[in-house]
Order: structure tokens, then sequence, then C-alpha cells
């Protein structure tokens, strides 16, 4: 179906954009899809911090903190609260980080590039629900996922595996092989050490191929074996904190994966096995469902997913390929919004709607927990779920119109409710929701009642 | 609404009882042929009953929740993992001469002693590729494979009790968990603000989302929640402040203090959600998540991470337990996770993803009995695939015997519509009284 440019101008910016600032959507009208492929580029996302601090940097405070806690408790110390202490920590860091991102996105001029960013932090999640990776999503996100949107998938991948946030989110750093020199000389000490095969799982489950694609337990196993080795430095090693290939660690040996054999090789040997999971024919498909569902709708349409898996496989997963794919696309411009915001889409395009950057993270991160996306704390490896029926609970529409008043109240000032709503939606805006913006008692509910329209909750 | 209005509805159930009277005389030479516990059910007795389905994310270790320690292999399987023995430091808890409960189940384990606390400890879901996704979604959507079906067996299950909106349910988070997603419209609530000043907007906003699928209805439900919340909160406040400080800390005794903070808010939402069920007109059935049991590493034993998150459960369970009254004689909770662990301790202390796992029954309409389900035991040639405690017991046969002898489910609905193509699977007899 052909659309105006008034519409496509719109849909660009709020559907595969974050939402638009005053002036975005005027800004798209001549060419839409040219604006967002404008956004692609080789070097990757935009980081939320210059000069941030490195996962190495927090992963060396955090083991510096436990070998403190250690010694206070061993002085008997009881005032050292370690609870209290990592919460400080979490809080700050974490904060700091969070804040950053929201501000990026809140700011930027590049919403596509931003939002194809976030889908791919998303994909590779590390979630701050765990202790020992509580101040390194921000990092982790900045230094393996940023800077390789727009390359190789592959590049990506082993990004992701190989940084010390994912080995210690999915426990690969402390797994050993079972005939490894490290497991005999632990044997002799009488101490049981040995496999952890979360991350092989999860890489093959849900990063790469998908679990559908037909591997058995012992696909996990000989993967977990492979990557053996895949560690972290101490903090008395060199480059504490990074990674490192623990070759006593590494089970010897040749593997046999999904049918190939990998003969033995060291650190190459996971590497090897990752290159062959990303030219997959169902990494391609898992993928391409995953972006179809993630921008256009969580029930994708068929074709776009025909679409976006032949641009992976035609260019051995060049992604930024597949996004411009994706913006060529006329299932990507369907004129019917089917996505529902999750609350992190949903406060992001209120602040661009409202030109507001958000200053205050001790303000935003009650508001992400009662909303259900708590602040880089994803509940499981799989990511934030994408589906309406999950953000649309009655409690969290509940939330949101509580907090749309609240920030209305703050940001409206002197504006028009109904030029913010032309600017933000475009055309997009439904004479309804015009119409009852215009009739609002005062400016602080035309503004909520802008935020809560059924056509801004989606996009 | 104000608590007049609310307290104006709940005349209503009187009334609709009163009918019931009558229309039963009239119904009398039926009701001969039904039975007495039939009769009681077309009366409005399922109109008293509760049900709580609480889910545990991640898999939760039925060896560590309910470990068998009696089992001669359970020791040496679990190395520095294993829960210590009936009577030693930081044991556990003692059921029969092979399960006890963890040392942090405390309050769980005294509604045992009494009969009101029952473990299954070889349940599974019919999903055996150990995905935690996967795994959710057939223990949540009930269907025999993966993906078969959009919406929830709960949901489906309020479906076949009657019209909608006869039995109310409620899930307590800010998102809605599959379990509870379906056709059948069903409230959620979380602690937290409620709506800001402006009384006009939820009215403008109403007209809005009038022809609007998704947000009209949300919007509806979520403001007569908000209604109800008031009332629950206000409840639970009042019956705190009645109760001493050692009562309000109590459960996770074998803990560190440190660790324990998080549990008298644990204790507290488990009291709320049974002010939301024992309102006039409140919910019957509540769908629950909680998680955080994806033990890789470092899992702990008495003391440690898991004990942490089962002492997080034992103190909602003891919450809901009082906040419920008498209504706990009406009420069945169950847990249960989307798969155990596996039997033997990893290379990194922890457990990795498994098969069978332990749930829990709870509740004061529990019939006494000892395990529901058999122990197939841990001898390495039971263990499933060398690896797992090896499953006894369909989980959606536990959860058909539930909803057929306690919310009076049809079997026929039960083996078709709550759990499509589970006609081979027969309802757990014997779990409620």
């Amino acid at each position: 179906m052909a659309i105006d440019r008034d519409l496509k101008s719109a849909i660009a910016v709020t559907r595969l954009g974050l939402g638009a600032k005053d002036g975005e959507i005027a800004a798209a009208h001549d060419d839409p899809e040219g604006y967002l492929i404008a956004q692609i580029r080789p070097e990757g996302a935009e980081q939320p911090q210059a000069n941030a601090p490195t996962a190495a940097e927090r992963f060396n405070e955090f083991r510096a903190y436990q070998q403190e806690r250690q010694a206070a408790k061993q002085a008997g110390d009881v005032k050292t609260d370690p609870v209290k202490m990592a919460a400080r920590m979490l809080r700050d860091d974490t904060g700091v980080d969070f804040l950053a991102r929201v501000r990026l996105a809140a700011g930027t001029d590049a919403g596509f590039r931003e939002r194809w960013a976030l889908f791919w932090a998303n994909h590779f999640t590390v979630s701050a629900n765990k202790l020992v990776t509580a101040t390194v999503v921000g990092p982790f996100e900045q230094e393996a996922i940023r800077p390789h949107v727009f390359g190789r998938f592959e590049d990506l991948l082993v990004a992701s595996s190989s940084h010390p946030a994912m080995l210690l989110y999915l426990d690969q750093a402390q797994s050993i092989g079972p005939n490894s020199i490290a497991a005999q000389f632990q044997a002799r000490t009488g101490k049981h050490v040995g496999l952890n095969e979360n991350l092989a799982r999860e890489i093959m489950e849900l990063h790469t191929v998908g679990v559908d694609a037909g591997y058995s337990q012992a696909d996990v196993t000989e993967f977990a074996r492979a990557m053996t080795g895949w560690s972290i430095s101490g903090l008395r090693e060199p480059d504490a904190g990074r990674f490192t290939f623990r070759d006593r660690a590494h089970e010897p040996g040749a593997r046999t994966i999904m049918g190939r054999r990998y003969a033995e090789g060291g650190e190459g040997q996971a590497r090897a096995v990752m290159k062959d999971l990303a030219a997959s024919p169902h990494t391609a498909h898992h993928l391409a469902v995953k972006i179809a569902r993630h921008f256009v709708a969580d029930d994708p349409p068929p074709t776009l997913v025909a679409r976006l898996q032949r641009a992976y496989v035609d260019t051995n997963g060049q992604l930024g390929a597949v996004a411009k794919t994706l913006i060529t696309s006329p299932e990507a411009w369907n004129p019917t919004a089917a996505k529902f915001k999750t609350p992190y889409e949903f406060l992001v395009s209120s602040w661009r709607a409202a030109g507001v950057l958000p200053q205050d993270i001790a303000a935003i991160a009650p508001v992400m927990n009662a909303m259900g996306q708590k602040a880089f704390s994803a509940p499981s490896p799989k990511g934030w779920p994408e589906e309406k029926e999950v953000w649309c609970a009655p409690d969290a529409v509940i939330k949101r119109m509580g907090w749309s008043e609240a920030f209305a109240a703050k940001a409206v000032g002197d504006r028009d409710p109904a030029q913010l709503a032309a600017n933000a939606l475009g055309a997009r805006l439904s004479p309804l929701v015009a119409k009852t913006i215009a009739r609002a008692e005062t400016r602080p509910e035309g503004l909520s009642i802008l935020l809560m329209s059924p056509e801004f909750q989606r996009r | 609404m104000t608590r007049e209005d609310v307290a104006c509805q709940a005349i209503s159930p009187r009334l609709s009882r009163r009918q019931a009277l009558w229309g039963g005389l009239g119904l009398g030479i039926t009701v001969q042929f039904m039975g007495a516990r039939a009769y009681a059910d077309s009366q409005g007795a399922l109109a008293q009953k509760k049900l709580v389905v609480i889910v545990c994310r991640g898999g939760l270790d039925g060896l560590s929740l309910s470990p068998p320690v009696g089992d001669a292999n359970y020791g040496a399987l679990r190395g520095a993992i294993a829960i210590p023995g009936f009577g030693e430091v930081g044991g556990a808890l003692k059921l029969d001469d092979t399960f006890g409960l963890h040392p942090a189940m405390g309050a769980t384990h005294a509604l045992a002693v009494k009969g009101q606390a029952r473990i299954v400890p070889a349940v599974a879901t019919p999903d055996r590729e150990r995905s935690h996704f996967e795994a959710q979604d057939v223990l949540e959507s009930g269907a025999s494979v993966v993906y078969g079906t959009s919406s929830g067996w709960l949901n489906r299950a309020l479906e076949a009790m009657g019209p909608a909106g006869k039995v109310k349910a409620i899930s307590v988070g800010p998102t809605a968990p599959l379990i509870l997603r379906g056709p059948i419209e069903a409230a959620s609530w979380s602690p937290g603000g409620a709506a800001g000043g402006d009384p006009r907007l939820p009215g403008i906003l109403g007209d809005l989302y009038a022809h609007d699928p998704l947000l009209g209805p949300a919007l509806a439900s979520g403001m007569a929640t908000q209604a109800m919340a008031k009332i629950a909160v206000a409840d639970v406040a009042q019956s705190e402040a009645a109760m001493t400080d050692s009562q309000v800390n109590a459960g996770g005794a074998t803990l560190a203090p440190v660790l324990r903070q998080g549990l008298p808010q644990a204790r507290k939402l488990g009291a709320t959600l049974a002010a939301f069920m024992t309102q006039p007109d409140g919910k019957q059935v509540a769908a629950v998540s909680i998680d955080g049991f994806d033990t890789h590493a470092n899992q702990g034993a008495t003391q440690g991470q898991l004990a942490l998150r089962l002492a997080y459960v034992d103190a909602f369970l003891d919450g809901l337990a009082s906040g419920l009254g008498p209504s706990w004689n009406n009420t069945v909770v169950v847990l249960a996770t989307e798969f155990g662990r596996t039997a033997r301790v990893n290379g990194t202390a922890g457990t990795d993803h498994g098969t069978a796992s332990t749930a829990l029954v709870l509740g004061g309409a529990l019939k006494k009995g000892g395990i529901v389900g058999d122990w197939p035991t841990l001898a390495q040639a039971r263990l499933f695939e060398n690896r797992d405690t090896a499953p006894t017991l369909d989980m959606r046969g536990l959860f058909k015997g539930v909803l057929r002898d306690h919310m009076g489910v049809e079997r026929a609905k039960l083996d078709t519509q709550v759990f499509p193509g589970s006609a081979g699977v027969a309802p757990a007899d014997g779990v409620v009284a």
C-alpha cells in the first residue's frame, strides 16, 4: 500500500526511531527512508559516555570491595554492611550509566541508530540483576555492542561472548574442562571443578541458531567444552578484569557440534564454532524474526522476515545491510501501529516529545521499576519481552497515567499541548485525540492526554 | 470509588446467594441426582474457593526445596551444596523419613506439620528441552508443545468456571504473566504509587480508549483494582500495627540478619494479596511470579543465594496464609517451576538445567497426606538421562487435579480446553480434601 510522505515521515521517526523531537518529522519529510538510511554508519552507535569507566575497572573495584568485605568480616567489623555497600555502589555506578543512556536516547538526532543499538543490547542481554554484573551493563554495551551494531554479526557475537560481563553473567568464566590440566590439579587437592554449560547453551538458543535449530544436549555440552578457558584475568594478573584465555582450563581434544568437527585449537576452537553458528541459515532466520518483531509487529509479517533473512545470508551477516533492508521493506511502513511501547520507549519518546533531557536518576529509577522494566535489569538472558500483552497490564497502564500527569505538570510550561501533539505524532495524530487535547482544561492535562493517547502509546 | 461504594457492592454477592437459594428450591429434583458436592458447587460454594498459582522462574532446584536427605544417593550427588540431614545444624526440616524442607522454609514447614502443605517431589511439564523460555511457555500456556497456544491455562480455566467475570483473577507484578493472559480479563497490581491528582483524566482516557481493545479493558481493570488496593493496603497496615516485631521479622531464621531484610516486604506482599482476595467481591484466583532461581554457580546450601530466595518464598507464603485468615480453609496454593536442576552438583558449586523438580501445594483445603506422586529415587539407574530427577507426574495432572477437586472444573473441559490434547493425562487424585 502506498502511503503519503506525511504519514511515512511520522512512521519513520516514531516507529523506527525513538519518537519525534520538535521538527524531526518535518526533517524526515522529503525522504523518510533516506533520513533513516543516513543514520547507518560503519563505526556503530554513539557512546552514551565519553571517557566512561571500563568494565575492567568496574570489575576490579568490585573484587577489591569483596576482599575488603572479607577482611572486615575477619576483623569482626560488624558495622560494614555488605548489602548496603553493594547497594550504594550499584546505585551510583549503574545510575550514572543508565542516566547517560537515557539522555542519549532523549536527545539524539539519530533515533533509528540508537533503537538499532538498543535492539542488539537486548539481544545480547547482560543483566544487572546479578550482583557480579550489576555495575558493568553500561560498559558492556559501550565496549562489546555499540561499536559493532552495523558491522558483521560474527564480530558482534565474538565481542559479546568474550566480554567479561557476559562471561560472568552466564557463568562461563569459571567453567573448567573436566580433563584439563587445571581440573587434574584441583582433583589432587580434593576439589571438584568442572563444566558450566550456561553460556554455551544461551549462545545457541538465544544469540544464534535458536532453539528450533535441531541441536541436542550433547551439542550444548560439546560447545561448553570448546568454550572452556574463555575467562577473565584476576586482580593480580596482567590485564586484570579483561578477557583471557586459560589454556590450563581448556578441555583438550576435538569437538563435534551440530555435525561438524572442530579440531583442537585452544581459544580458536570456540571461535571456529561461533563462525559457523553466525553463518548458519538458522541464525539468519532467528535474527530476522527478532528484528521484524521488534521493529514492526509482535507477530511479524513472513514476507518481511524472508527479506531480512535473505539480506543476512547474501551479505554474510552484514548488519548495516540488514538495517537498510528493514528500512526499504514495505512491511515496515504499515500504517497500523502494531507495537505497544515498552516503558523505556514510552519514557524516551515522552522526553523527546516534550523536549526534556532527564536530569535525575533518582527520579527515573523508581518509575522504571514501577512500570516493570528496572534499569539494566532484564529478567533473564532472553532480555526484555516484546509482546504488547506483557506491557499493557492494567497496573502498568495506571502507572503510566500517574507518571504522565506528574511529568506533564513539570514539563509543559507555557507551551501549547496541541502543537506538542502535532510535533510528536504528525500525520499519526487522530482527529479524536487532537480534539480531546484541544478541549483539555489545563496545559498539563493536555500533555497528559497526548502521552496516554492510543497512538502515542504505540508506534 | 470510595470505601462506602465498595461496602455497598458487598451486598450484591449476598443477594445473589439468596437468589441462588430460591433457584435451588425450584431445581430440587435435579439436585438429588447431582450429589452433595455438585449441589454445593452449583449453589455458590465455588464463590468461596480461592486458588493461588506461584511460578518460580529460572528452574527451582527441587532437591534443595525439599531435599531427600534420606535418599541414599543424595549426599554424594550433591557434595558441598547438600542440605544437612534432620537434626543436624542447618539441617532439613523433616517431612517424612526421606524428605525434608529447606531450613529457610520454616513457616511452610509449620503448615506441613498441620497437613496444610505437601510436596510433589518429581513433577515436570511435558517439555524436555531444558530451555528456560520453552519450559516456562509450556508451564504457563498449558499446551503439550512449546508455543502451542498464546493464552495461559489459568485464564482458560477461568473461562471453564463460568461466564466472564464470574470468577475474578489478579496477577501480582507490573507485567502480565502468560499464565493469566487470554480472553478473560484479569486484573494486575503491584506495590507502588497510584495515579496522580487529575480526577478527570481517567474518564477522558476511558472515552479515548472506548474502541481500543488493549488499552480500554486495561485502564478499566486498573482503576477498579486501584480502589481495592486502597482498602487492601489499609487492612494490611492495620494488622501489621497489631503485630510484634518478631512476628513481622519471622522467617529465614537460619539466615544472617543482613540477608533477612527483604523478608518483611515479602510477607507484606503476601498479606496484601490476601487482602485483595478477602475483600467483598474480591479476587478468587491469583497468579504470582517469583524469579531468581537459576543457580548455575555458588547456589549455597543452608545459607547462600538459593536459601535467600526460598526464605523470600516462605515469607510470602506466610503472609498470604495468615492474611487469608478463615479463608485459608477454602484456599489451595500451587507453587511450580519450569524445570528442576541436575542431580549432581556442577563444576561451579551450582546446578545446571534439569528435568523434574518439586512443586508445593498448600492450603487449608488440602487433603492430608504424604508426598504427591511417586519418588523415583536418585539411584543412578533411575536418573533421567543419567543427569536429572526423573519425572513421575505430569505437571498438567497436578494442575488438573486441583482445578477439578477445588474449583469444580469438569474433566472434559480440562482435557480439551484448559490443557488442550491432554486427555491421556489424568488429574492427580487426593490432593484436595
